[in-house]
Formats: structure tokens, sequence, C-alpha cells
């Protein structure tokens, strides 16, 4: 492992009941970097993607064995608090889910939990999350509206803002812009990139166009196992397992 | 990301745990303490019970009659119940100190007389609470040797006077018959209505029926017992030519309209929650609507009717107020369902408030509240464990 | 078999429909005789009048008040009671847990038990053993807490209503997106504060209507007060804990078997369940419009 690694698991199982989801995943994100987790659905990549925060932590049946370890630390070690890992690695889910509250509600939910009281600061967490957002413009004048009366592509950028507000050092993005007209997933792909200067982003996608856009590093998933990960350019160009190219030549998934 | 102790938090979480819980220990306590009043009855002493003990039946004579003086609450109806002969022939009949229907007539009607409670009306236009004669009938004394459970299992049931019975068999046999005919009743009618709304009926006439016959699981139970009381008796009594107003029959009738929305909420949801493709299967292959509906639907659903059915009987057993008011409340061990009845749950409503605190009337009434509870449990678990796991064993859990 | 098939058909249709139209009629009869019966009688006198004459005229005041102290008693601690352990089962244990379908068996269970044993319960734990212990430690044994009482009848109450408001809050807590809990979680809030900002105002509808169901059910039933605080008559309303209450259902109750002249006070009676009835219906519509209102946004 070196200074620019982030993310590294080694081993990493997961079972939900009897099932083995997922495989001995090894898998080292880079920091700064978008990586891209493909696969057809069912393969396990959104269920990585929620061992990097804990998440999975939520369902009773699931089992993980092995460790992921953040900036050099196992998370899955005992003495470790899910609650304060996720204030360093956020998420964006799939489905948009503003709370029903105000705009300005929504970004400052995670830094009044992290017990900032304060108007004044408040106030400038949440336009500078909304700028990092690429939200900012649209909705300055109206913070107090419900943060569910915006379009799908802004629900996904207020998310994105949300989850920027608690200065994260990683995102995890769980299929981003799958709900979203072309237009707005341009929006979703562009801020991406910006986010990069900022973050380490990890990217669950079902587009491998989308992949090959935002990406850096791609990893291939197929059933539960990490079939082939490497630069985005090569996985697309000329991968080096048969199972990869099949899925990236379009012969299943 | 060390782990950082959150004290509130923690204890919150676990105030919540407790508090959850409490409903666990709410059903414990009442077991307890229900069953704590009423474990006495086994150390009691047999002759205790069958009244050989003058000091207490005479002492909780008194010490009602006082209480009826002391309390504002309670003393002017029982003061004033013995004037409220009825003085129409139909309120006779509500009486239960008729000699010719009770087996052990003198002490019957001696009961009568003394039990204070005298929800019932008519009590002996000669005495009251204060000038009963007490004579001490055979039955008593051939009782008097015998174990307690052969006390409990007599079948009189005469808590007050000078030598108090607890035979609890006319109680349980009120109870059994008023369930009886409620849930005749109500089954069928309940069922048949289920299966209209959720298969037969149009949509419109589903949104009319659905919400009305709902409605009538928000009638109060003592609106319920009014309406039998003042109207519903009179109309069976004219219409079936009956000797007594008040009886089995009317209280059945009368239960059956709290349980009829019971078992079609059930039935109905049962019924719905039969896949679809059930249906279509059958109507597919040609079979008419309803006999789809009778030899597909409803087999489907019968886990969840019989459930329904079950919780039906609960609540016809344990209700009480309907029965306090429109049975007669006669503890009378007859076959005939036309005559008035005194059920479990009744006895304990009537007779309660008027008892005193640790005598064996009032562990009696504790031990009816046991049996009461007991039932409602058995009748619960099963159609809690047994039905509602097969039902979604059958549709994926669904239900 | 030699009966037509189309007859049958004709035939089941006719009795599973009749049997529904028949409840239906049933009733509408019931609500009509009761209305036909009371509203002649229904004056503002009526409500807001004490009875006199040995409760054979004037109005029902204390008992509409009786009844309105009891059922916020009950509320003020059934309601608490009720929102945290649905909170408990829904979001602290999975639906698989053993505690959790031990804590749901209890609650069903407790549902089933008739409303007179619980008037058992609460003469046997809450005036015996509480109010007992209470007046041994506290008044030497001078009778004070160990008697029926508002209080003792109102807890007693919230028990037997306690079931409705679980399942009401439940099913209003199930409305609430997982996808928010998860935002909250994700975003670093604990479980507590999750449930606390977002789980919670969530659910206030459900909450209400929980707290609504309870009232019409508490404001309806009999049995469990019977010996655990009601009064017959009282000159003046409860002004504490201590006190017994008049209560509408328990004066109808009285007034239909006990009263010095029953024909006499007909008009009484049925006035007085025409009041009770307007009340718990009042109360079951304003619930079933606020369900209503959370099934459409549990549907969006």
């Amino acid at each position: 492992m070196n200074e620019s690694t982030k993310i590294l698991t080694r081993d990493l199982n997961l079972h939900y009941g009897e099932k083995h989801a997922l495989r001995h995943i090894d898998l080292e994100i880079q920091r700064n970097h978008v990586t891209a987790l493909i696969g057809p659905s069912g393969c396990g990549k959104s269920t990585f993607l929620r061992c990097l925060n804990r998440m999975n932590d939520l369902i009773e049946s699931a089992k993980v064995t092995g460790t992921v370890e953040v900036d050099g630390t196992n998370i899955y070690a005992k003495d470790i608090d899910p609650v304060l890992l996720r204030r360093k690695v956020g998420m964006i889910f799939q489905k948009s889910n503003p709370f029903p509250k105000s705009i300005f509600e929504n970004v400052a939910y995670g830094p009044r939990v992290h017990g900032i009281k304060d108007k004044k600061r408040l106030e400038e967490i949440v336009e500078k999350s909304l700028r990092g957002a690429a939200l900012w413009e649209e909705v300055k004048d109206d913070l107090a509206k419900s943060g569910l009366a915006l379009s799908g592509g802004q629900q996904q950028r207020l998310c994105i803002a949300r989850a920027i507000a608690v200065d994260p050092e990683v995102l995890l993005m769980d299929e981003p812009a799958s709900a979203l007209d072309p237009i707005a997933t341009a929006k979703i792909e562009e801020l991406i990139w910006q986010l990069k200067e900022s973050f380490t982003i990890v990217i669950v996608t079902h587009s491998m166009h989308q992949a090959s856009r935002v990406s850096d590093t791609t990893a291939f998933f197929y059933m539960g196992e990490m079939v082939e990960v490497g630069p985005t350019q090569k996985i697309f160009t000329s991968p080096a397992q048969k199972r990869t190219e099949d899925y990236i030549t379009g012969r299943f998934g | 990301m060390k782990k950082r102790i959150r004290l509130g938090e923690f204890l919150i979480e676990k105030g919540i745990a407790t508090v959850a819980f409490g409903s666990l220990g709410a059903i414990v306590l009442i077991f307890l303490f229900v069953f704590r009043e009423a474990v006495p009855i086994f150390t009691m002493d047999a002759r205790a019970l069958s009244g050989g003990h003058e000091s207490i039946s005479s002492s909780g004579t008194t010490d009602s009659a006082k209480a009826t003086g002391e309390s504002e609450s309670y003393g002017d109806p029982v003061g004033e119940s013995e004037s409220y002969g009825d003085p129409e022939p139909v309120g006779a009949a509500e009486s239960y100190g008729e000699p010719e229907i009770v087996g052990a007539a003198e002490s019957y009607g001696d009961s009568t007389a003394a039990d204070s409670s005298a929800k019932d009306t008519s009590i002996a236009t000669s005495g009251g609470m204060l000038g009963k004669p007490p004579p001490p009938s055979e039955s008593t004394v051939s009782e008097e040797g015998g174990s307690i459970l052969s006390q409990i299992l007599s079948g009189n049931w005469q808590p007050v006077g000078d030598h108090p019975k607890f035979g609890i068999l006319p109680l349980l046999a009120g109870s059994l018959k008023v369930a009886l005919i409620a849930i005749l009743i109500a089954a069928p009618v309940g069922i048949f209505a289920a299966l209209f709304t959720s298969t037969f009926a149009p949509r419109w006439a589903k949104e009319a029926m659905k919400p009305i016959i709902e409605i009538m699981a928000g009638f109060p139970s003592v609106v319920i017992g009014f309406f039998a009381l003042t109207i519903l008796a009179s109309l069976v009594q004219t219409v079936f030519g009956l000797d007594y107003r008040l009886n089995a029959l009317v209280g059945g009738i009368a239960m059956s309209m709290a349980v009829i929305p019971l078992i079609y909420t059930i039935s109905e949801d049962a019924l719905s929650a039969v896949p679809k493709h059930f249906t279509e299967g059958s109507l597919a292959l040609g079979a008419p609507l309803w006999e789809t509906n009778l030899r597909v639907v409803l087999p489907a659903a019968i886990p969840g009717i019989f459930a329904g059915v079950l919780l039906g009987l609960g609540r016809a057993i344990g209700e009480t107020m309907i029965v306090l008011m429109a049975t007669g409340n006669a503890a009378l061990l007859s076959p005939s369902f036309v005559e008035p009845v005194r059920t479990v749950s009744a006895s304990i409503g009537a007779e309660m408030a008027e008892v005193v605190f640790g005598d064996p009337h009032y562990v009696m009434l504790f031990v009816l509240g046991s049996i009461l509870f007991c039932i409602s449990f058995a009748l619960n678990a099963v159609a809690e464990i047994f039905i509602r796991q097969r039902l979604m064993a059958k549709f994926g859990g669904a239900s | 078999m030699n009966i037509p098939k189309k007859w049958v058909g004709r035939g089941v249709a006719l009795v599973t429909g009749g049997s529904a139209i028949a409840t239906v009629v049933l009733v509408l009869v019931v609500i009509g005789i009761i209305v036909h019966g009371g509203a002649g009688h229904l004056s503002k006198e009526f409500i807001l009048g004490s009875p006199e004459q040995g409760m054979t005229e004037g109005g029902i005041f204390p008992a509409i008040m009786g009844t309105f102290f009891l059922v916020m008693l009950m509320s003020l601690a059934g309601v608490p009671i009720g929102t945290i352990t649905a909170i408990f089962l829904n979001e602290y244990v999975g639906q698989q847990s053993k505690i959790g379908r031990a804590i749901r068996f209890a609650v069903n269970t407790l549902a089933g038990i008739p409303a007179i044993v619980f008037g058992l319960f609460g003469l046997g734990f809450f005036i015996n053993f509480v109010g007992g212990g209470a007046d041994r430690v506290l008044y030497g044994g001078a009778l004070h807490w160990a008697q029926p009482n508002i209080l003792w009848a109102s807890l007693t109450m919230a028990l037997l209503t306690l079931p409705v408001v679980i399942v009401s809050v439940e099913e209003a807590i199930k409305t609430v997106p997982r996808d928010l809990r998860e935002g909250s979680l994700a975003l670093g809030a604990t479980r507590l504060e999750t449930i606390w900002k977002v789980v919670l105002p969530q659910s206030m509808t459900g909450i209400l209507t929980g707290a609504i169901l309870a009232i019409s059910r508490g404001a309806g039933e009999v049995a469990p007060i019977l010996f655990t605080g009601a009064a017959y008559f009282l000159p003046n309303l409860p002004d504490g804990l201590t006190d017994q209450f008049m209560e509408l259902g328990y004066h109808i109750y009285i007034m239909s078997t006990q009263s010095v002249d029953v024909e006499a006070t007909k008009p009484i009676q049925f006035a007085t369940t025409l009041v009770l009835l307007i009340l718990t219906f009042t109360l079951n519509f304003a619930a079933i419009f606020l369900r209503w209102h959370l099934r459409r946004r549990a549907l969006r």
C-alpha cells in the first residue's frame, strides 16, 4: 500500500444468511480518483459499495468477514464507530431521497447533527455545499422551498450537496443517475469530474458509457466476485478476462 | 473514528427498550395480579366457600350495606333499586327471583335479595337487603363437606347470603349459551357479507357497504347493550312470544352485533389476500364467477376466516356490558335458550363493585376473571400462532 | 344435482348479498332508532346541565367532562408508551427477531383480553397493590389511593387501548421510506437522531390517528371502569386524581338499568346514547380521514 491508496479491501466476504454475496474481494481505491464498479445487476457491486461505509450493518442477516481499510484503519475493527465512519465516507443513493424538509434544512441536516448550531456557520456551509453540487444558482432564492419540489436531477444534486455538507473524504455513489434523463445525467457526470478534486469517489453504474466517461479506474464484478480491475481505458479497450470482454461487448448483462 | 460513548443516547435507547418490554410485562402483570387475587381459592377451606362461616357472609352483608350508606356513588342505586320493581309485567319477567324456574327455590330468592348489586330489578318486594330471612337450605348443608373443586363445579351461584355458594357452572353455561348464539348468527352473516363485498359486489356497492359495516365496529358495547335492552328485547319477546323479556337469546343476538364486524373485517382481509392468479386460473377454465368464488377463493381464505371466528368467539365470551344489560342476569342452570342467564363476565361486572376485599366472593370473582383470561389467551394464541402462520406459508406473507 | 347451476349461482349471490345488505340495514336502523329517540331531547341545557331530581331530569355535563378527563389522562399515559413501543418494534428489532415477535404476540394478546379482565387488573394491581402500597407508605394505612379514582381508571384504560396506539403508529412508521433512514444514517446521524429527526416527524399523522382511535375506544368502554373509578352520581366534577368521576357509557348503563324510573328517563337515556355515538363516530371518522391521508402519502 502506498500514499495514494485511500481504501483497501482484503479478502472481503459478505454473506446474506446462506447466500455468499461477495467473494474474496481485494481492491485498492486511489485517492482523488473516480473508481467505477460495473457488472450485471445482482453481481454484488452495490453490496460492495455499502460495505465501504458499513451501511450493510443495518441488514440483520448480512455478515462481513475480511478487512476494509480506510487510510490504513480497518473499519470493521471492534473499536470503530460506524457513525463517525459515515461522516468520513458519505453516500449518494440510486433514488434521490431528500428529506421532506426545506432545501436549506436538507443541506443543514448533517452539520446540525454534528453539533453546529450557529446560524451563520450553517448558512455558509449550505451555500458552499450547494455551490459544490452546482445547484446554488438554481435554488439560492428559494432555500425555504421543500426539497421534494425540485426536479429529479436537482433532487439528486441536492442529495450530493447534503452529503458534501458534512465534509467527507470519500463519496460513494450508488447509480446516482439511473433515474435521470440524459441532460440531468450529463450535469451529474460533469459534477463528478469537479468533485474529484476534493473527494475520492466510488461510483456504481449500470451504464458502461458512464463508467468510461467519468472514471479513472474500473472494476468489473460478476456473481459476487471481482473479475478484473484496471485503468478504465484498458478495461474498455483490452480487458484481460474473457468474462469482462463478453460483458463489455454486450454479450450478456 | 474510534468509538465514541454517547451516554445520553445509550440511556434513551435502553429506556425505549424498557418501555417496549413493558407491553410484554403488562401481560405478565395482568396474569400475575388477576391470578394472585384468585389464588386464595386453593388455600381456602372448602367450608369457607360453602358458607360454613357465618361471620364472613354476615360481615359481608353489613359491609356492603355500610358502603351503600357511605358512598354517594353507589349508594343511591342500590337503595333505590328495590323501588324499581317495574310495574309492568314485562319488568317482572326480567327478575330472576321466579320461583318456578329455580331449582333451589328458597335459597335462590334469598341470594337475590341479599345480592347488593341487584342490578336487576324487582327484588322481592318483601324484603330488600335488610329484611331477608335466612333459611339454611338443605343443599348447602349437604355440600359443606365437599372439596373446593366440587364446590366450584356445583350448579348454584349464590354469592351473597348466609350460605353463599360459588358454583360456576351456571355462569359458564350462560357464557357459552350467549357466545354460541352470537357465533351462530355472526359467523355466517359476517363471512357471507365479506364474501359478497370482496368478490361478488360491484365496486360501488363494496365502497358503500364496507365502511358502513365497519362503522358497526365503532359502536360502543354499552350502546349495543342499551339498544338490546330497550328495543331488541321487546321485539324478540313479541316475535317469539317468550316468557322472559331479557334472556340468552336477546343477549346472543345483541352480542352478534358486536361480533359481526370483527368476523367481517378479518374474513374480508383474508378473502382479499387471495392472489388474483388463483381466480384467473379458474375463470379461464370457464367456471362461472360464483363457482370460482366458492370453490377457489373461499377455501383459500379458510384459515383467516377461521381465525376471525375464533377471535369473534373470544370477544363474545369476554364482552361484558352487552350481557350485563341484555341477558337478565339470573344464574340458572337450564338447557333453555330463552330463559335469563348470567354470564361469567356479567357476574364480575355486576358483583365486583359490591364485594368486600379479600372475602371468598371477591376471590371467586377473580377466579372467574382468571378463567376469562385463560380462555381469551388460548383462543388468541391458536388464532395467532397456528392460523396466521399457515396463512403466511400459503401466500408467502401476503396476508 | 338436478338443480340448474344458474339457480345455484343466483342463490349464492342472494345469500351473500342478503347478508351484506342485512348488516348494512341493521347498522342504519340502530343509528336511526337512537337518533330518533334522542335527537328531540338534545339541547344546550342537556349538554351543559347537571343531572337533577335524582337523575330523572337535567343534563349530562358531568358525564361528558368525566369522559373527557378520563380519555385525556389515558392518552397522556398510553400514547407515549404505545409510540415508543412501536418505534422499538420497527427501528430496533427486526421482523424476524425473537424479541420482536414476543412483544408483538404480547400486544396481540393484550388486544384480545376482555375489557372486564382489565378492570380486575386495575382493581388488583393499581388499587390494591400500588394504591394500597402508597397508602401504607405515605399515609400510614389511611385510605387515600387504595380506592377507585380517575387516575386508576385512566391507567387501566390506557393499558386496554395500548394495542390500538401501537398498531396505528407502526402502520405510520412503516410508510416512512427506508431511503430516508439510510440517507440520514449515511450523513453520520445516529439511529436515535434519525428516529427523532426523520422518522418521528413523518409519523405524526399516524400517532395522531392512534391517539384518536384509542380515545374513541376508551370513550366507549365501560367494563374496565365499573369498579376502578366510575361513579353513579357526583355533584361536582373531579378536581384531583383521587376523585371518582361520571362517565357517559357508565351513565347510560346506570340510567337504563337502575334508574328510579326507567320509563320516564327514556329520553335522557336515548339522548345520552346519541351523544356517546356522535362522539365516537366523530373520532372514528377523523381517524379514517387521517389514515386515508397517510395511505395516499404512502402510495406516492
